[in-house]
């Protein structure tokens, strides 16, 4: 009776060996080695993005003799700003398993808003004020029509102040395109650090990725050092447990969107400021590549995973992608499946990551026994 | 804290809870005594409504009628964070973890160090260091060994996640600690590991609310069990091996009270 029941215990312990070894040497040291060795690679595919961004200018470079230059640069930081900024606020958003599908055409009314100001008043002041305020406000309605209007998920009131939005722009502006802007936004959207006495080397550098940079700074400051953006982490990575926790969760929700409609007032400014006009269009679709820059940028639709310098790595990929297709005379069609393989290319890398880190869980595991 | 012995007189006491869920009545007049330094186990059957309780308790669900008091002190109808403040810690069966924060995060998930203290608490600037500092300090102390403690605990085994869960509540905890089926993901080595907080959490004099399946461990560790069925608390009696089958009979229905 012994017999029987000790060789099905050792059998059941030799299994175990061999699948924690994956099939290498049934020692000691190879769990921990090959807990290295993922780790290892874990950490590789947490720089998913940069990865791609580095192979992409990489091969471009070599392509064209044009993309590798300091002007070529500036132009692809110009371009990509608009998308960098959206791709903040969206990022924020994702992280609480949210998705603001509204920014585009909030972009295109806080715009018209601002240029009216503009137009009517004269106050570079005001209309910077009425810009911001606009893409504040819509965001928060958003957010209180998601929380307090009990709506079962963002898409819903972010697709209708998508569509409300982009319908009151064309209102206000009788579906014109408005003319001017105020000088400081101008050179906000399309100024070049050249205009400045002895800025001779970095003359190249776009004013609009300075406010980039200080926007983004601002949002990792926030993220990752106010209790606010703990908050939105854990709202993110579990609701429900955050609620127990004590944490304000309808508050962080609307506070999310706010700040993603804020975005919108921003990218509208550096929009105007481009072109030295609004729109009642300019923003449109822009939403599409804001949730792509941060898709490509690792942030996990899950909610609570996904970092600010990935985020605008991911609006860069997409722009450096487009000028670089665009360099090389293929035709724009091409640009936007280009993109679409992207964004299917960097999600199979994040879904990789996942496996890896199931594999490292597992090993956690059976190193506890 | 008033100053008199925590372990002299009752610490938590429900009485008389009721709550209904539309037509499904969860709690049906429940009362219940827990003292310092106790560790009572609450048994029965799945949809007995243990789970209501304890979330009743832990304000998470508000009572239809009846009170909870915590050394006199009424909670009824108190919130999450305010029966948390009063030092009533809760570890849900499902953990109520964050897996993609670290453990520090963890630890403090909804009650950040943070400064300064003029800002309102959603500005304040998170301390890294001293809860870093502080999670390690008090993993040490419940020989809890993580291997890497600035990974997101989803890169941990079921047993450290739930290590890191109940450290949690004993960290914070200052009267009763509830917990909710605390080894049911675990093996055997790590259950043992859990069981073993318990006994140290009834050593600094803490009361404790266990949940669990598991008879052995109610007898290992429990002074007192209190079996609910429908609802109702049916039966109590000293988890012992010989109260066993009496115990199981209560949270079956078996028991010869139920026929009459």
């Amino acid at each position: 009776m012994k017999q029987p029941g000790g060789a099905t215990v050792a059998v059941v312990e030799v299994e175990n060996e061999a699948t924690a070894t994956a099939g290498g040497e049934p020692t000691a040291a190879a769990p921990a080695a090959s807990h290295h060795v993922l780790t290892l690679s874990l950490r590789v595919m947490q720089l998913g993005p940069a990865m791609i961004l580095v192979t992409l200018v990489v091969v471009l470079s070599l392509l064209s003799d044009v993309f590798l230059s300091f002007e070529n640069a500036g132009n692809v930081m110009k371009q990509s700003a608009v998308v960098c900024v959206l791709a903040l606020g969206q990022l924020l958003v994702i992280l609480t398993r949210g998705i603001d599908l509204s920014v585009g055409s909030n972009l295109s009314l806080s715009g018209v808003v601002g240029a009216i100001v503009w137009r009517d008043h004269r106050s570079a002041a005001a209309a910077i004020l009425a810009t911001l305020a606009t893409g504040c406000v819509v965001g928060m309605v958003n957010g209180l029509l998601y929380v307090k209007g009990r709506l079962p998920h963002p898409f819903i009131p972010t697709l209708a102040m998508l569509t409300a939005a982009s319908g009151l722009a064309l209102y206000l502006s009788h579906a014109q395109t408005i003319q001017g802007a105020p000088p400081v936004v101008n050179t906000l959207g399309a100024g070049r650090l050249g205009w400045i006495p002895g800025a001779g080397p970095i003359g190249w550098f776009p004013v609009a990725t300075l406010v980039v940079v200080g926007v983004a700074a601002v949002v990792v400051l926030i993220t990752r050092g106010l209790v606010w953006g703990r908050w939105v982490y854990a709202v993110g990575g579990n609701p429900e447990a955050a609620v127990r926790n004590g944490i304000p969760v309808p508050s962080v929700l609307i506070s999310v969107y706010a700040l993603s409609g804020l975005m919108a007032g921003v990218a509208a400014l550096l929009t105007m400021g481009k072109g030295n006009a609004a729109s009642p269009t300019s923003g449109s679709l822009a939403e599409l590549d804001a949730i792509a820059a941060v898709i490509i940028g690792g942030a996990s639709f899950l909610g609570g995973r996904g970092r600010v310098i990935n985020a605008l790595t991911g609006a860069l990929v997409i722009a450096v992608l487009r000028n670089g297709l665009n360099l090389l005379g293929i035709d724009p069609n091409w640009q936007y499946m280009a993109t679409g393989a992207v964004i299917v290319l960097a999600v199979e890398l994040d879904v990789l990551r996942g496996h890896v880190e199931g594999r490292v869980r597992s090993l956690q595991a059976v190193a506890a026994q | 804290m008033s100053g008199s012995d925590p372990t002299s007189r009752p610490v938590l006491e429900v009485r008389d809870a009721r709550k209904r869920f539309g037509a499904v009545t969860a709690l049906d007049g429940v009362s219940l005594v827990v003292e310092g330094g106790e560790v009572l186990a609450l048994l029965g059957d799945n949809g007995a409504g243990k789970s209501t309780l304890i979330k009743a308790i832990s304000g998470v669900h508000h009572l239809d009628s009846g009170t909870v008091t915590l050394d006199g002190v009424d909670l009824t109808g108190a919130n999450a964070m305010t029966v948390r403040a009063n030092g009533i810690e809760t570890v849900y069966q499902d953990l109520a973890l964050f897996d993609n924060l670290d453990p520090a995060a963890n630890f403090y998930a909804g009650r950040e160090l943070a400064g300064p203290a003029w800002l309102p608490p959603p500005l304040r600037f998170l301390r890294h260091g001293q809860m870093a500092q502080r999670t390690r300090e008090l993993l040490d102390r419940l020989q809890v060994s993580l291997p890497d403690l600035d990974a997101p605990v989803a890169l941990m085994s079921g047993g450290q996640r739930q290590a890191v869960a109940v450290a949690r509540a004993v960290a914070f905890s200052t009267r009763v600690v509830i917990l909710d089926e605390p080894t049911a993901a675990l093996g055997l080595r790590e259950s043992g590991r859990v069981i073993e907080l318990v006994r140290r959490l009834k050593d600094d004099g803490v009361a404790v609310i266990l949940i669990s399946h598991s008879m052995d461990q109610v007898q290992a560790v429990a002074d007192r069990a209190l079996v609910l069925r429908r609802g109702r608390a049916v039966g109590e009696a000293v988890p012992t091996a010989e109260n066993h089958e009496l115990l199981v009979s209560w949270i079956v229905g078996a028991s010869a009270g139920a026929a009459g």
